[in-house]
């Protein structure tokens, strides 16, 4: 049986200066059907910073990350605003797939294209309009090294991609969505079909391309997220209970349910 | 009884059942090629036929049922290919969608020589086409159209839900994502559709006597204009095919070698359905691995 926590008693940080946001979401709601999945959720994400968006299995970060690139359109209702360069970009007049350049994803699973690796990068590029070789060269090799995979793979271009191991999969995947030159990165458990080799990889990368990218990662591994994260979110049966720099959320989380679950004595 | 039991005798039970329907299928094989083939000569794959008697070659005949094939999926692949991609992607799950499958499934259980008069009184009579390779193919698309696509729509979904959500999270529009993507990954599994419902055209009869006719009039091979009226391209010319060929054989031809006539049309038959087969399959994996880099 689970313990019953109040869903009024939460800490939510706010950041006064808007500027300095990548993106934020106010009073959100995500409706599957009649399901109320996604209660009120007010998060601002600063720039250039990763954030860690914790919580069990069924607590709503996936379905939340999903929301922020409009990937729940018809599958989900989502209500609320989601700020991003001062658009609200959850109005049905909103270009969607110009909204996913920017705000680019990667999935818990690697779902690479059953292409070559090099098509897996520039076939989305080219469908956007970029054709010159030169830059669809330079695209490659400058995605590759951000995800730190040219150095494996750069003999190799030509080969499926599906014959890569699963971390560089999710390596390639991270680079397909980075050759885009997006602005913000979500990223969904990325790590939770790998091996700890893998893993460790993959959170070198992101740490590297938070320099460059605002980067938005779902996790269920709280040491993942203490690694790597600078923001730290907590959510729990589909509303935020808490949102702090992440050292203070794990050495000092401010209300009950926070400490229980980081404690690991939750329900 | 035990697991392992259980286990071994199902095992021997389903290796009976492959082992006859394998068994059947050589032995008719054997059968038909071993009494067909001592009759098959150049003069007999070339030659023109006795329009009285029924009797010579079958040139004509074999050049038209591919001809005939050719032409029944140019027309049927495309329509099907977006039928299939409307059920897969587009379709929302609701009554609409479920009277569209009920009428596709309806469609494929029409008797073949129900849409053979159908075509007969629409294209050849009513439309003033004629007897016509055109007549025919437009007949036995009828036939392909609901196999091809729910083999075009069950090879789509079955690919992952993944991939779809990788083209998507990358800005690529669902058509896009669709084409590009989903479709490659497909390809396999629709060749294998498109290899069976040829199977179907080559082998089909009663639909083509009332659309395609049952005379096979000498055409030119030297005159590729489609255009003219003796060229074989022309899809406006009566075609028997060689389907057609070996009931009419059989059946009213007045041939003194009759039996061993449609043996040899038969014979020729089944290894021209092989060799399409092979040859769809070797161009199938050839564009798979084109456009998906494996190997």
């Amino acid at each position: 049986m689970l313990k019953q926590y109040s869903f009024e008693e939460t800490a939510v940080q706010t950041f006064d200066d808007k500027t300095s946001l990548a993106m934020r979401t106010e009073d959100m709601q995500v409706f599957y059907g009649s399901n109320h999945a996604m209660f009120d959720a007010n998060l601002a994400f600063p720039k250039n910073q990763i954030t860690a968006l914790i919580g069990a299995s069924g607590s709503g970060k996936s379905t939340y990350l999903r929301s922020l690139n409009r990937m729940n359109d018809g599958i989900a209702t989502v209500t609320g605003k989601i700020w991003y360069h001062g658009v609200n970009i959850n109005e049905p007049g909103v270009n969607i797939y110009e909204i996913r350049r920017h705000i680019g994803m990667v999935f818990q699973r690697p779902n690479p294209f059953a292409k070559s690796i090099r098509e897996n990068i520039v076939y989305a590029l080219r469908a956007n309009g970029v054709k010159k070789k030169a830059e669809l060269e330079e695209r490659i090799e400058q995605s590759l090294k951000g995800a730190a995979l040219w150095d494996e793979v750069k003999d190799s271009l030509d080969k499926s991609a599906l014959s890569l191991s699963g971390g560089q999969q999710q390596r390639l995947c991270i680079a397909r969505s980075i050759a885009m030159a997006p602005d913000v990165l979500l990223l969904d458990e990325p790590c939770s079909a790998l091996d700890p080799i893998s893993t460790v990889k993959v959170e070198e990368t992101l740490l590297e391309l938070q320099k460059k990218y605002s980067i938005i990662i779902v996790t269920h591994n709280m040491q993942q997220a203490s690694r790597i994260s600078s923001q730290c979110a907590f959510f729990h049966l589909g509303h935020i209970m808490e949102y702090a720099p992440t050292g203070t959320m794990f050495s000092n989380p401010q209300i009950p349910v926070t400490q229980d679950y980081i404690a690991g004595s939750f329900g | 009884m035990n697991a392992k039991r259980t286990d071994f005798i199902a095992t021997v039970v389903i290796d009976l059942i492959v082992a006859s329907v394998v068994g059947i299928l050589f032995f008719l094989l054997a059968y038909i090629l071993t009494a067909g083939l001592p009759h098959v000569s150049w003069s007999f794959l070339t030659g023109a036929t006795d329009a009285f008697s029924g009797a010579g070659g079958i040139g004509v005949q074999l050049f038209n049922s591919f001809y005939l094939l050719v032409l029944t999926m140019l027309i049927s692949v495309p329509i099907s290919l977006g039928a299939g991609i409307y059920l897969a992607e587009y379709a929302k799950d609701n009554w609409r969608t479920s009277l569209i499958r009920s009428a596709i499934e309806v469609l494929s259980s029409l008797p073949s020589v129900v849409v053979g008069l159908f075509g007969f009184l629409l294209f050849v009579v009513k439309f003033k086409i004629g007897f016509s390779v055109i007549s025919g193919s437009i007949a036995l698309t009828f036939f392909n159209l609901p196999l091809l696509t729910r083999n075009i729509e069950e090879s789509l979904s079955a690919v992952s839900r993944s991939q779809r959500e990788a083209g998507l999270s990358l800005g690529l529009s669902k058509w896009k994502t669709e084409l590009g993507i989903i479709l490659p990954v497909a390809l396999p599994g629709i060749v294998t559709g498109i290899v069976l419902s040829a199977g179907r055209v080559f082998g089909e009869a009663a639909a083509l006597i009332y659309t395609a006719g049952q005379s096979a009039p000498v055409t030119n091979f030297a005159d590729w204009n489609p255009m003219d009226p003796a060229s074989p391209l022309n899809p406006f010319r009566p075609a028997e095919t060689l389907a057609v060929h070996i009931w009419k054989v059989n059946t009213e031809g007045l041939a003194s070698n009759a039996a061993a006539l449609s043996a040899a049309a038969s014979a020729v038959l089944i290894i021209a359905v092989l060799l399409f087969n092979l040859g769809a399959r070797l161009l199938g994996n050839y564009l798979y691995r084109r456009v998906t880099a494996s190997k």
